[in-house]
């Protein structure tokens, strides 16, 4: 259905290619995955199927790639509508109308088609995807999972054959993560529609794909059978690294598959517990008493009492929507706060300066861009110094410890994310604030980054500072986290060490945890086997 | 279909076209008096079918926003008369200190005696705008005005999109603007002017950009501009011929409204206008391989609100030829503004939609409120907790 024969690819002006002798080919009705660190052109590929790589990206391309047969060297993006559909990663950004209704209808009115066979498609699709009853809603007003269902939707009108996702769920919350993914399932099951996905998360998404498809990085693509190839693969999912611990052949993809060949391991796991973060938290940091956020008529966040420690890392979840930001604005003291009090070492930062408040709690916000405006990392460290009037150099000094190696006269656009994490974070702790708040740190980083961020976000919490990481993330929670509250509705429903409130959460326990509770993570397993072996 | 089954009309969305055509004649009619009371009348008339048959929409709350402006403009009026129109009439109210200007500026006089004559006629012409600002703002509110876009004939569907993702960036503009404003006080930046202004521009612009580049990309890879195999020159000439026409329809409704404007600017040009407008959209329409989904269509509501609208603007029309005394009240001699007959009935015409037009419909999900209170209802409750209205 899709065929790749030959291609390579060079950004405007770059040298590397990076694409380079590209062959694929994907078959009618395949799931296929595709993998790859950040940077390493997973984007470039899904955008070539339809053509909008090179026409609306620039660059060249060599090769040739084709489509149910058609090139897209011969016909522009527009002319693949009925052919290939294609979901971006901020489904938001990509919405023409502005209600469910019209949206779906949108691609179709396009392509000509009648208004009985439109009529008649919006309803199939509205129950297809379980999104009937938000069928008058304006968009803007829909949850994440729900614009990303209605995002599928509307390019699932014109039936196409194919159909890219670019990071479907990067950005959902397990549940509406389950609810996309889902939908992308039956696709597959009742229409044979063939689909190409590109996911960070990979854990999500591996059990349901027929074909796997790597790209290292270097611009080669290798693509076949999802065990053998994630077998060796340092994008590794964490029943696979379990399997390798284990030493399964092949490896478990799903949870499932895993804990039926787990009996063995939980043999040799009896009598150990997981090791925890022994380390007696410190004094607590930030004391917060029925803070309150509303906005007009809106209760985001109601009557929170919440006591952050030195030492401690604390992850906070709950659904999109469920008053996390709000509460990390309203901590930091820069965010509206109704009632309530804040006590950061005796000061109330909400009434402190904004320079007092960013020197008792640092946030770095959920489009941590946002902070950055500067033309090089430097002059953004510099400025970062002048600002927390601290001597010149202790942001890069910071930055180093945080992300070694970035050039300073890189402009901060061009980082990878987690570079221009590391940065907005550096930023944020020259002031040496004692409470650290980060707001959906992990979102766009691949394993590697984020296996790192879990490195920094301890080291920052040994330091003695109290973090506290806003996230959807099970895998990093399980990773970095002591403690972890759980929010509904304004609410904190759940608060407690991770261990007991993640394994009694079907939304967020982690693969491993799911397999082998009460063990969270592959690194506990694996320091246990090690001390057994010894 | 009798009588009875169609009364009273059920909810749905009335065509935008009609809101508007029923706006247009309320405007029509404002603009041919001063007289305070009758345009207070009209307001009113406005504020009251906005308020009964509006949805539920964010832009059916931006009347309020039409409401400031007009009073805006009312303000700035009567304070202009004040600063720069002093020493016409004999009621002197109070006197300012005069501001001596040169001799080149004779015939502008800062300040000076304010007279009721002077404050009265800047109140009257004032308000006169600002109903049919308001007018405006009723139909905005009333129909949304996005979908009046795509009630545009299919040669203007291009700009048409043009103009829906242009009114949808303001917003995400505003948005992108606080958010960055928020993250700012973060870095307690604490530049003011010109530097404190980059570091909220270039991240809102950089956004901006971004999302508009995603946006074609989205639109490009759902069909959009494709032109199928239409010469250029043929598109051209729609072009040119719908955007003359429509230039031709905009002097002639400046001819109608406006008075003092040649009669042949009237009437006459807004023909010629359209005819050429509709050649341009029948040519255009012959070639669009689009189609239009659940399109809004003409029925009776539709023609009601029309009429009403239309015969507001048409009675007032006649009474200035009838008898045009009442409608411009004098300002010298002063006399207390007296209202006829007919432009009285002709504005009391225009409030019948509030009743003849259908309600809108909910965009909502269906509330448990609109579930019949008939003891079996908590049956009907759905599973998991309130319904999301409810929570709104």
């Amino acid at each position: 259905m899709i065929r790749f024969d030959d291609v390579t690819f060079f950004h405007a002006g770059a040298s590397t290619p990076v694409l380079a002798g590209v062959n694929l080919h994907i078959p009618e009705g395949e799931l296929c995955l595709v993998t790859g660190r950040t940077g390493a052109g997973k984007s470039t590929l899904l955008g070539a199927v339809n053509g909008l790589v090179p026409r609306f990206t620039g660059g060249t391309l060599h090769g040739r790639v084709t489509v149910d047969g058609h090139a897209t060297e011969d016909r522009a993006p527009q002319e693949f509508a009925e052919l290939v559909g294609v979901v971006g990663q901020d489904p938001l950004a990509g919405f023409v109308t502005d209600t469910v209704e019209d949206e779906l209808a949108y691609g179709m009115e396009q392509l000509g088609t009648s208004p009985e066979v439109m009529r008649k498609r919006v309803e199939e699709t509205l129950d297809l995807l379980g999104i009937a009853e938000l069928r008058r809603r304006p968009l803007r007003t829909l949850s994440g999972g729900q614009q990303q269902r209605v995002a599928i939707g509307a390019v699932l009108t014109a039936h196409p054959k194919v159909l890219v996702l670019d990071e479907p769920t990067s950005a959902l919350d397990p549940t509406a993560a389950e609810d996309v993914l889902a939908a992308i399932i039956r696709l597959v099951h009742d229409l044979g529609t063939t689909v190409l996905v590109a996911e960070h998360r990979v854990e999500r998404v591996l059990q349901y794909a027929d074909r796997l498809v790597r790209l290292d990085g270097d611009g080669r693509v290798v693509d076949g059978e999802p065990a053998t190839l994630i077998a060796d693969s340092d994008l590794a999912p964490p029943v696979v690294r379990l399997a390798r611990l284990a030493g399964w052949e092949p490896p478990p993809l799903s949870v499932r598959d895993a804990r039926r060949r787990a009996a063995g391991l939980h043999e040799r796991l009896r009598g150990r517990e997981p090791a925890t973060n022994t380390a007696e938290p410190g004094a607590a940091r930030l004391t917060a008493r029925r803070v309150t956020v509303a906005y007009g008529q809106t209760l985001a966040v109601r009557g929170v009492d919440l006591d952050l420690r030195g030492g401690e890392v604390l992850a906070l979840m709950g659904r999109n929507g469920s008053g996390k930001s709000s509460l990390l604005w309203a901590l930091q003291g820069s965010g509206p706060r109704r009632s309530g009090t804040v006590d950061v070492g005796g000061t109330d930062p909400g009434k402190a300066s904004a320079k007092g408040a960013r020197a008792l709690v640092g946030l770095v916000p959920q489009t941590a861009s946002d902070l950055i405006y500067l033309d090089t990392v430097d002059a953004e460290c510099k400025q970062g110094d002048t600002e927390s009037q601290v001597p010149p150099g202790t942001c890069r000094t910071l930055l180093d410890a945080l992300a070694p190696g970035i050039p300073g006269d890189r402009h901060p656009r061009d980082l990878s994310e987690g570079q221009k994490l590391a940065l907005v974070l550096a930023v944020q702790l020259s002031s040496a604030p004692g409470v650290v708040l980060l707001d959906e740190p992990t979102r766009g980083l691949d394993y590697h980054a984020k296996r790192h961020f879990t490195e920094t976000v301890r080291a920052q919490a040994a330091a003695g500072r109290a973090v506290v990481v806003a996230t959807h993330d099970v895998e990093f929670v399980a990773g970095a986290a002591d403690r972890v509250v759980v929010m509904a509705e304004g609410e904190i429903v759940a608060d407690g060490p991770t261990a007991e409130v993640v394994v009694s959460s079907p939304a967020f326990a982690p693969q491993v945890a799911k397999v082998l509770a009460p063990w969270l993570t592959v690194e506990q397993v694996a320091a246990a086997l090690a001390e057994e072996a010894s | 279909m009798s009588l009875r089954d169609r009364w009273p009309p059920l909810p749905r969305t009335v065509h935008p076209g009609a809101w508007w055509l029923w706006s247009l004649g309320l405007a029509t009619a404002a603009s041919r008096t001063t007289n305070p009371i009758l345009l207070v009348m009209i307001l009113a008339v406005c504020g009251f079918v906005v308020v009964r048959r509006r949805g539920d929409a964010p832009w059916a709350l931006a009347f309020r926003m039409y409401l400031f402006l007009g009073a805006f403009i009312v303000t700035m009026r009567v304070v202009f008369r004040i600063v720069f129109g002093g020493g016409q009439g004999d009621i002197v109210l109070f006197t300012l200190p005069e501001i001596p200007l040169p001799e080149w500026a004779a015939g502008i006089r800062l300040f000076g005696a304010v007279a009721v004559e002077q404050i009265l006629g800047g109140f009257y012409d004032g308000l006169r705008l600002a109903t049919m600002v308001v007018c405006v703002g009723a139909a905005n509110a009333l129909a949304n005005p996005k979908r009046m876009l795509k009630a545009l004939p299919g040669a203007l569907y291009e700009i048409g999109t043009a103009v829906v993702v242009a009114l949808t960036v303001a917003p995400q503009l505003v948005e992108s603007v606080l958010r960055v404003r928020r993250a700012r006080r973060l870095r307690a930046g604490g530049q003011k002017g010109l530097r404190a202004l980059r570091g909220i521009l270039i991240p809102v612009l950089e956004d901006a950009l971004n999302r508009s580049l995603a946006l074609a990309a989205a639109m490009a890879s759902r069909g959009y501009g494709r032109t199928g195999h239409v010469p250029r020159g043929t598109r051209l000439l729609t072009g040119s011929l719908v955007v003359t026409g429509l230039l031709g329809v905009c002097a002639g409704l400046y001819g109608v409204m406006d008075a003092s404007t040649p009669r042949y600017m009237g009437a006459p040009m807004l023909a010629a206008g359209l005819a050429v407008a509709t050649a341009g959209f029948v040519i255009g329409g012959r070639r669009v391989r689009r189609s239009r989904y659940r399109p809004d269509r003409w029925r009776p509501g539709e023609f009601a609100v029309v009429a009403s609208g239309l015969a507001t603007g048409t009675l007032m029309y006649l009474t200035t030829r009838v008898d045009p005394a009442n409608l411009y009240p004098s300002l010298n001699p002063l006399t207390w503004p007296e209202v006829g007959l007919l432009p009285a009935v002709a504005i009391l015409i225009g409030v019948l939609p509030a009743w003849l037009a259908p309600p809108p419909e909910s965009t909502q999900e269906p509330a448990t409120a609109e579930i019949p209170a008939q003891g079996t209802a908590p049956a009907a409750l759905p599973v998991g907790g309130p319904p999301r209205a409810a929570r709104k």
